[in-house]
């Protein structure tokens, strides 16, 4: 259980530190600046929450362990996040449909989170909830935005869609430690939130006038520390001054 | 040519009364062109800003300090907007402004012309570089113009919460480890002499400096900021422990300041003309994300439009 228990925290810190990071790229580069500023937004919000799961994480391990050192000294395949946050940025569009896909499953799972039985979880589900409601509609309305824009904008966005829809199946899926957690009512049924998930994005698409991609083979082991190449470069750029420097603190 | 002349002098009566000028009020045309040249270079010196502290953002050494970076570099965008809105009030367009700064029509502060190597590099320009732009708002919070004064006071609240914390990360690393005060040494090694050139050329080589104070645009000279200035980052230096990379540098009793070397002028003139290590990579940063997001733009344009027939076709139809 307590193996269990911290694995889930990761999984949930990791997917908030990997998207914060990749979110984080873009400051200072977006199309116009007040997106900039609302996508710096959604990146601190996602920081935010990672600091509060790292912290969660460094009190489960114990020891000398802090939020820092739980964030930064990992290799790879103990990093936990989904496949879907590690993946790059590429333009604004594939941006906005990762985002938005992240957004919707995210709202739905902290959703279901806020009556976890384990307090600390059940606490930060409150914290985020309602920075993660505003994510999930800024996400949805830019999607709406840019699919129902111009000709050249639906193309984009359509194009992002039927890239990235491979990665999202992995969101949803129960492994050992889901199952576990789930049966001691601490963790979320990813069944149940699939369901309010197909339902909010087939909304969405249909008002952007985007096309549903088919479901076909899913990407998966993200969750596990199966990674896609991208987690490395990632991790990389982060880790370099802690790595570089052990004995320092900043 | 009477009348104009009559309206110069009741302007510069009002403004020697200590009144605040409005946007509706009558100016001298020299007096909204100078403003306006100097908002928006302000403005544009936020959005360039952004560039060499967003830098470190992917490589911040600690969540807390990424996620201050962050939001750092986020005011600054939000500073970007406020003092474009306010030389809109002058009759500008931020569009128009902004194709200046891509086109390299419009200057930008030279300083971020300069490249953050290190991680040190952050602190020193929470520390010198904003603790340098401060001393330069504050002065500005009391500006004749109203609408820039008070976006001043706005900007010089979060400045100063900037500089703290850059001044923070270099007390870190000063009582860190060997390799960690080397860091923070050749930071303040490199941003020292630049941050002195942010005040401008000395007074007597300051030609517009002398209208901008008669109309109190400004209300210091570049001298005066610049002397201030030093006064008050020296103790802060020998409080961390770095030293000042200024051999001429002494206190003198009988003037009560610091006396200083001679800056490099050549230097300040080099980066201006656009010879500085990051002048071509700071533009084209910016002129890049203004072309990739031009069919962003274009989009939420075209679906605004959209939006507001079909509203007006609701409307026709109820």
């Amino acid at each position: 259980m307590k193996a269990q228990l911290l694995e889930y925290t990761l999984r949930l810190g990791d997917n908030a530190l990997i998207l914060g990071q990749r979110l984080g790229e873009w400051c200072g580069h977006g199309p116009i600046l007040e997106q900039d500023i609302a996508l710096s937004n959604i990146a601190l919000d996602q920081l935010g929450q990672a600091r509060m799961l790292m912290q969660y994480a460094a009190e489960q391990k114990g020891g000398d362990f802090t939020e820092d050192k739980v964030a930064f000294l990992r290799p790879e395949t103990e990093y936990h996040n989904c496949l879907l946050v590690e993946l790059e940025n590429g333009d604004w569009g594939r941006t906005i449909v990762r985002q938005f896909l992240f957004d919707t499953y995210n709202y739905f799972f902290y959703s279901a989170l806020l009556s976890s039985a384990d307090n600390r979880l059940q606490e930060i589900a409150q914290k985020a909830i309602k920075e993660i409601t505003y994510h999930a509609q800024w996400s949805a309305e830019w999607l709406i935005r840019l699919g129902d824009g111009t000709e050249e904008s639906h193309q984009r966005v359509q194009r992002s869609l039927n890239d990235l829809w491979e990665w999202t199946g992995e969101l949803f899926s129960m492994d050992a430690v889901d199952e576990a957690l789930l049966a001691e009512g601490i963790a979320v049924n990813l069944a149940e939130i699939k369901v309010q998930w197909d339902q909010k994005v087939n909304e969405i698409l249909s008002l952007a006038t985007l096309k549903r991609p088919e479901d076909a083979w899913m990407q998966s082991g993200g969750k596990q520390g199966e990674h896609s190449e991208y987690l490395g470069y990632v991790l990389a750029v982060m880790q370099h001054l802690p790595r570089m420097y052990p004995e320092a603190t900043w | 040519m009477t009348k104009e002349m009559n309206l110069e002098e009741r302007f510069q009566a009002y403004v020697d009364g200590e009144n605040k000028v409005e946007p509706k009020d009558w100016m001298p045309e020299k007096y909204r062109k100078t403003l306006i040249r100097q908002i928006s270079q302000h403005a544009h010196s936020e959005v360039v800003g952004m560039l060499p502290e967003a830098n470190w953002i992917t490589r911040a050494p600690s969540l807390r300090r990424k996620v201050a970076l962050l939001a750092k570099v986020q005011d600054e965008a939000g500073h970007g907007l406020y003092l474009y809105s306010a030389a809109e009030t002058l009759g500008a367009d931020r569009m128009d402004m902004v194709d200046d700064l891509l086109t390299g029509k419009a200057k930008y502060s030279s300083i971020f012309n300069y490249p953050t190597p290190t991680w040190a590099d952050i602190g020193a320009i929470g520390w010198l570089v904003d603790g340098a732009a401060i001393a330069n708002q504050v002065m500005l919070c009391r500006t004749s113009y109203g609408p820039y004064s008070r976006a001043m006071v706005r900007i010089c609240k979060e400045e100063s919460f900037h500089q703290r914390q850059g001044y923070e990360i270099l007390m870190t690393l000063a009582q860190g480890t060997p390799e960690q005060k080397q860091m923070a040494q050749d930071a303040l090694n490199r941003w020292w002499w630049p941050s002195l050139m942010m005040f401008g050329p000395t007074d007597d080589n300051s030609p517009n400096s002398a209208q901008s104070m008669k109309w109190k645009i400004k209300r210091k000279s570049n001298d005066e900021l610049r002397q201030e200035f030093i006064d008050k980052t020296i103790p802060q230096a020998e409080y961390l422990g770095l030293s000042v990379p200024d051999p001429d540098l002494k206190w003198n009793e009988e003037r009560g300041h610091y006396d200083f070397g001679t800056i490099d002028w050549e230097e300040f003139y080099q980066v201006i003309k656009g010879n500085g290590k990051c002048n071509k990579q700071r533009l084209r940063a910016r002129q890049e994300a203004h072309a990739k997001g031009e069919w962003v733009r274009e989009a939420a344009n075209a679906y605004a439009e959209k939006q507001a027939v079909r509203k007006a076709k609701e409307g026709s139809a109820a």
